[in-house]
């Protein structure tokens, strides 16, 4: 049995705004496994973003607040283990685990990076943060950075600016930047929403080789569920700031219990469709907060009952590991504790 | 007839230095860039060379002239331009061409030092307001808008009665009227360029928020900054001159355009050259350095890059 990483429970990251409290990310809870690929799905603005910055501790502050619950990141000291809350610790330790333990990638690869400087110079920053090094070795280092992201020609690229590489070469590079001081955990928010789609392919592939042959862990979050399809060991689903469904990557795709989660898969192309129009979940994404009572997804929710208005359901465990926000499994999941 | 060779030499020695440019594989730095932009651009290279030409008139005045630039009686009084006297002589019949040489050091070096105060002092007030925002912001930006809300001479002149008349008194005015337009552009610049992607690259990876801002934030916002500084040069050249013509810089014997000016207003008539040759030399350094600061506004935005 695989041990976690990085535990994050009841999460709470509140943004207080003039028109009031709006609660971006509501009692979150999740954990990522040492090597696996943990993915968040959801569609905008379902706080899947702002639960990965409040791992790293950049939520915009103000507005933006943790105000609750703890993140626990493992501390591998010798034999010993031992966990360290990522909300509590001091500013100065959370920068030492930034970038060194826990990295981060981001959505778009055009603007990751400083225009001014060589991607060389980049790279030995991002080394020389955490690490002690010569400049020969930083430089010997980022070189092979840049070989074990795949860009051919690392000597000559190493000396080359930003707008010189393309969006691909700069994702490539920034995940060198990423795992210049091997994570043990990399957080990749939507790292493939901004590239086409043989590219995409491409960094999902880097991606995955990373972390078999180095073992990062990877806290993959996307809307895309084919990239879930071929990137993920375990699936969140969130919608509207809290966790609706999680489980193993098969059990998601192939039987999925959420309504929300049937709808998102429904709503996916698929290559033998004969129908002219896609299926779509009716409405929109309801404004964090504007939603007080009972069930979130409810106006939306095909299945929809008098209670869904009135409570909100508890996540449920359907089966090991797997379990889901909703009243319709209510008996089920009383059967599956029992 | 100097601003012509140097044009020639210029045009010649081009294509064959922006070869380097065609191989995309050799590491272009944005500012070198910017360089081949700014060599592209006619009016800018006019600029530069009216800038050097007086840059050098400045440092060579003594080897550039027989007589000293106070000398009283050096011709007779007002004569008209001639052989001995290039630009004739004023009323007490100095000559003004060794004035205007000499005049050429006095202005370049306010400009010089009036602007890199203001530089100095309105990037760091500008960078603390736009880092740290809240209160200090307010404090700092409200002191800026006291300031602007004033015009700029009204300014100089307040600050200059308060320190006494002197030039570098009108150096010190200068600086300070000027600080407020440098920190507003550095605070706008760090204000929009901490939302930038690459800064929360570098927060996530870790970076002490001194480096961030030295490191990152600084860099990118120097290209505004030089162009404004160019720009400003000229300006704190006006300013000095206007104070001096207002009696407030410069006093009596000092070569100061300004001063010459006011000195030989009532003459402009009758010996037209002694008003003519300073505010001629006053406008050309000024048109230099805004055409430089022009050139460098194309050669350093980023949005006019393909």
């Amino acid at each position: 049995m695989k041990k976690p990483v990085l535990e994050v429970n009841h999460l709470k990251t509140h943004f207080f705004t003039d028109r009031g409290e709006i609660p971006a990310v509501d009692d979150v809870s999740f954990h990522v496994n040492e090597g696996e690929v943990l993915g968040i799905v959801g569609e905008s603005g379902c706080g899947k973003s702002v639960t990965s910055l409040s791992i790293m501790g950049l939520v915009p502050n103000p507005p933006g607040k943790i105000v609750g619950g703890e993140i626990l990141f493992r501390e591998q000291k010798g034999d010993k283990e031992a966990f360290e809350d990522l909300v509590k610790v001091k500013p100065k330790r959370l920068r030492q685990i930034r970038g060194n333990q826990v990295a981060m990638i981001f959505q778009e690869p055009m603007t990751s990076l400083d225009p001014l400087f060589t991607i060389g110079f980049q790279i030995i920053e991002a080394l020389k943060n955490h690490m002690k090094l010569t400049k020969k070795e930083a430089r010997k280092k980022a070189i092979e950075l840049i070989q074990l992201v795949g860009i051919p020609r690392a000597e000559q690229i190493v000396d080359e600016y930003p707008h010189q590489l393309s969006g691909g070469m700069r994702q490539r590079v920034m995940i060198a930047i990423a795992m210049a001081c091997d994570p043990e955990v990399l957080i990749a928010d939507e790292p493939t929403t901004a590239l086409d789609v043989t590219i995409q392919a491409q960094i999902l592939d880097l991606m995955k080789k990373l972390n078999k042959e180095k073992g990062t862990a990877i806290l993959m979050i996307t809307h895309d569920l084919g990239v879930v399809a071929e990137m993920c060991d375990r699936v969140v689903v969130m919608y509207a700031g809290k966790v609706v469904e999680e489980g193993d990557v098969r059990t998601i795709l192939k039987s999925p219990k959420h309504p929300y989660t049937k709808g998102l898969i429904q709503s996916l192309p698929k290559i033998h469709q004969r129908e002219k129009r896609l299926y779509s979940i009716p409405g929109n994404v309801p404004k964090p907060g504007s939603i007080k009572t009972g069930c979130r997804f409810a106006a939306r929710c095909s299945e929809v009952f008098d209670k869904c208005y009135e409570e909100d359901p508890n996540l449920l465990e359907l089966s090991e590991g797997h379990s889901c926000r909703c009243f319709l499994y209510e008996k089920e999941g009383e059967v599956a504790h029992v | 007839m100097e601003s012509i060779t140097p044009t020639k030499k210029q045009r010649t020695s081009g294509p064959e230095k922006q070869d380097p440019n065609i191989d995309k594989t050799e590491a272009v730095s944005p500012w070198k860039e910017a360089y081949w932009q700014l060599r592209k651009n006619k009016l800018a290279i006019i600029g530069i060379i009216i800038i050097t030409f007086f840059i050098l008139v400045a440092i060579f005045a003594p080897l550039l002239t027989s007589y000293s630039p106070t000398e009283v009686g050096a011709g007779e009084r007002l004569t008209s331009p001639n052989a001995d006297h290039w630009f004739g002589t004023d009323d007490l019949g100095r000559d003004t061409f060794t004035r205007i040489v000499f005049g050429a050091r006095i202005s370049l070096i306010v400009g010089f030092f009036a602007v890199s105060g203001a530089l100095v002092f309105g990037t760091f007030l500008g960078i603390l307001a736009g880092y740290f925002g809240k209160w200090v912001d307010m404090f700092i930006s409200r002191i800026f808008d006291i300031m602007l809300a004033f015009p700029s001479i009204l300014l100089a002149i307040a600050i200059v009665a308060i320190l006494g008349p002197s030039l570098e008194n009108a150096l010190i005015a200068i600086a300070i009227i000027n600080i407020p337009i440098f920190g507003r552009l550095v605070r706008s610049k760090v204000i929009s360029i901490r939302e930038e992607e690459y800064i929360m690259a570098a927060k996530a990876q870790g970076m002490k928020s001194g480096r961030i801002l030295f490191h990152h934030v600084l860099p990118n916002s120097v290209a505004p900054i030089i162009v404004q500084a160019t720009l400003s040069f000229g300006t704190a050249i006006l300013e000095a001159a206007a104070l001096g013509f207002l009696g407030l810089g410069a006093s009596a014997p000092t070569p100061e355009w300004g001063k010459m000016l006011s000195d030989s207003r009532q003459f402009i008539q009758s010996a037209p050259w002694t008003v003519l040759f300073p505010g001629f030399s006053i406008m050309l350094v000024v048109l230099g350095f805004n055409m430089i600061g022009d050139g460098l506004r194309d050669a350093l935005d980023p949005k006019m890059k393909t």
